[in-house]
């Protein structure tokens, strides 16, 4: 085929489709202009020249302290969050076959917040903090168990998924408005945090701590990508080509919570990301699950990042949690797909 | 016009209870509220015995801590917690009959949040002359929420399915919450008002919070229960009800009016406070059927009994603390929607 690149090896072979290249290329090459943007703009301008010297040492002392030690870290934490929820939310939705899914939708984030929140406010004192990204993994995991338990019905109906999952993460919001009422520390500052979602003050540990989750979870859905795609052909053709569907539709799901609870656990729960990314990906890049991968990461990693910097910019010197913003626009998305997607 | 009703009132075939036994159920509601109030008032970190209740009224005693701490704290909380239940239930049935969607209620479809909104939004960057305009600013932005809702489930000819319309009613919600919480922000207003308008509360209100709602509250009340025959009709499909002489578009207006006024007075007292409004009716239905005046008699006495309890059950929870009465009722409230939606998925699709 003319528009594929096909590259060949002994081992193993990479259909690449060029349109999905570009899109790739033109989608990452946009994050990291809005990155520069972010790391420029803030309580005090930086010309991007200030900011690339400073971003390799150069520079004045106060120039240096604000880019490495401000803005880097909040900027890189944006970029890692928005592109983990983003894949997330297009790993449930390759999985369920629906429009309408996405991490906060299913309860996933829910179920990592409320955990999050439990650890902080009762085991933190006790336990190092290490443990929070596993605390919310199991809490994503409780949540998202129980909604495919009882979403079950010979299949899972989207619709009934959906709803399911507004249930669970109501309840999972109650047990997150709990665990803040009931904390004998009762940490207000956390506690607004976790009720929005924000990038607040990311220091570089919480760099450090993230990027590994980040990269465990790259392999297992690069590993995905063929069952995927023959997933979202439907169970008897995938059945059909090989793929073992149960197996591959619990991967998909630990996947998806593999990349979403880190995220919530460092982040809380910024809402509708991974419900938007992986639909603007759609547009710009072909349907396939290799090519949706790096434009969905890409497109979540930028939202977050544009969020943050309304946040913190439109009404300084008060910050605004990204999440707020995420939700204003991805509300009115959703109701736009439901509207659009109506039988 | 009225024999007419009578024949089909009695003519169709309603599952539920024949009245003999309803009236007993509604005694037995009325006895149980009275216990239920009468526990709110009396039970908390500071117990207080019956005699002093009771003394608290009809022998004040400036001087005794026990009839102060009545007066001043937990009666206005147990009179707010009772109209709060009762307004939010009857504008459930309400909604429920309305659109005939059995998930339908004032949290779900985003109304309270849209009035919470309102509120916040007001609040924070106007100053409030008096009580009258927040209850007004409810009203708006309950009919604002209301509406959209509305108008996303019926702008199509065919309509968007009942279930779409929940999602859409809880995306609406989820947009009203980020507003609200990013003017609280903004507001640095601090975590308790957070917890107060989005989780709702009934604790540490004056009693004068309830003077400027209850005329309306209690003229809503009223409409919906002299709409009830006019309910049972419009539930037997719009065709019928055009049939037997309903001005149906009439019926629907104030039935939105009546929604809003009962919706909107509850998120002025305590703000929003989901659940109650979806699980009382469903709990109802199963004793009275869909006799709506029996339905929103006995479902006003439900929801404001179970009101009374959770907030009691939120002051034990946690104690020494106080759980929000509005995660009290999310807790008790999210498996029955999970319990309904299951069901509806499997009718609707």
């Amino acid at each position: 085929m003319v528009d594929e690149l096909i590259l060949r090896h002994r081992h193993a072979s990479l259909s690449l489709p060029r349109r999905g290249l570009v899109a790739g290329l033109l989608a990452f090459a946009l994050m990291l202009a809005v990155a520069l943007l972010s790391l420029c703009m803030g309580h005090e301008w930086l010309s991007p020249g200030q900011v690339l010297a400073a971003l390799a040492g150069r520079g004045e002392e106060e120039i240096l302290f604000t880019v490495q030690t401000l803005r880097l870290p909040r900027v890189l934490m944006g970029i890692m969050v928005g592109a983990m929820l983003a894949v997330s939310g297009l790993v449930l939705q390759s999985l369920i076959r629906n429009p309408l899914a996405s991490p906060d939708v299913t309860g996933v984030t829910g179920g990592a917040s409320a955990a999050a929140v439990t650890f902080l406010m009762f085991f933190h004192g006790t336990l190092s903090i290490a443990f929070l990204p596993w605390f919310a993994i199991a809490g994503a995991l409780v949540a998202s168990l129980g909604l495919y338990l009882l979403a079950w019905n010979n299949g899972v109906s989207p619709m009934r998924l959906v709803l399911v999952g507004m249930g669970i993460s109501a309840a999972m919001g109650a047990v997150t408005t709990f665990a803040i009422a009931a904390s004998p520390l009762a940490s207000t500052i956390g506690a607004y945090i976790w009720l929005t979602g924000s990038i607040y003050g990311a220091q570089w540990a919480d760099v450090q701590a993230l990027t590994p989750w980040c990269l465990l979870g790259l392999p297992m859905a690069l590993g995905l990508i063929r069952h995927a795609n023959a997933q979202e052909l439907g169970d008897a053709v995938a059945t059909g080509l090989g793929v073992r569907m149960h197996r591959t539709r619990l991967l998909l799901l630990l996947t998806s919570v593999l990349f979403a609870a880190p995220a919530v656990a460092y982040a809380g729960a910024v809402g509708f990301i991974g419900l938007i990314a992986p639909h603007i990906a759609r547009r710009l890049a072909p349907r396939r699950f290799g090519a949706l991968l790096p434009v969905s990461a890409a497109t979540g990693a930028v939202i977050l990042l544009l969020a943050d910097l309304c946040g913190r910019t439109l009404f300084q010197p008060l910050d605004v949690p990204a999440g707020v913003f995420v939700s204003l626009v991805g509300a009115p998305f959703f109701l736009f797909l439901l509207y659009r997607e109506a039988p | 016009m009225t024999a007419t009703l009578r024949q089909d009132r009695t003519g169709a075939a309603v599952p539920g209870a024949t009245p003999g036994p309803l009236r007993l159920c509604l005694v037995l509601s009325v006895l149980g509220l009275a216990v239920a109030f009468w526990a709110n008032v009396a039970f908390g970190q500071y117990p207080i015995p019956p005699a002093a209740v009771w003394q608290a009224f009809l022998a004040p005693d400036p001087a005794s801590v026990e009839q102060i701490l009545v007066r001043t704290t937990r009666l206005p909380r147990a009179v707010i917690a009772l109209l709060v239940g009762a307004a939010l239930a009857l504008s459930g049935v309400l909604m429920q009959t309305l659109t005939r969607n059995p998930l339908a209620s004032p949290g779900i479809f985003g109304v309270n949040a849209g009035a919470v909104f309102a509120i916040v939004l007001a609040t924070t960057f106007f100053t409030l002359q008096s009580q009258q305009q927040l209850v007004w600013l409810a009203f708006t932005g309950a009919a604002m929420a209301g509406g959209l809702v509305f108008a996303l489930g019926s702008t199509r000819r065919d309509g968007l399915s009942p279930l779409r319309v929940v999602l859409a009613g809880v995306a609406i919600t989820a947009f009203f919450t980020a507003f609200t919480q990013g003017m609280l922000v903004l507001g640095q207003e601090g975590l308790d008002s957070m917890l107060y308008w989005i989780a709702g509360s009934v604790a540490n209100r004056p009693l004068e919070m309830v003077m400027p709602v209850l005329p309306y509250l209690g003229i809503a009340a009223l409409v919906a229960l002299l709409l009830a025959p006019h309910l049972d009709i419009l539930l037997s499909g719009e065709e019928v009800a055009r049939g037997l002489g309903q001005n149906v578009a009439a019926l629907k207006v104030i039935i939105c009016v009546t929604v809003v006024c009962l919706a909107g007075s509850a998120v002025a007292m305590a703000g929003n406070i989901g659940f109650v409004g979806l699980i009382v009716p469903h709990m109802v239905r199963v004793v009275t059927g869909n006799r709506h005046r029996w339905l929103l008699t006995l479902s006003a006495l439900w929801g404001a009994i179970l009101l009374l309890l959770a907030d009691l059950l939120g002051r034990f929870l946690i104690a020494p603390q106080e759980l929000p009465i509005g995660v009290v009722t999310a807790l008790l409230g999210t498996p029955v929607f999970i319990q309904l939606a299951r069901k509806g998925a499997r009718h609707g699709g």
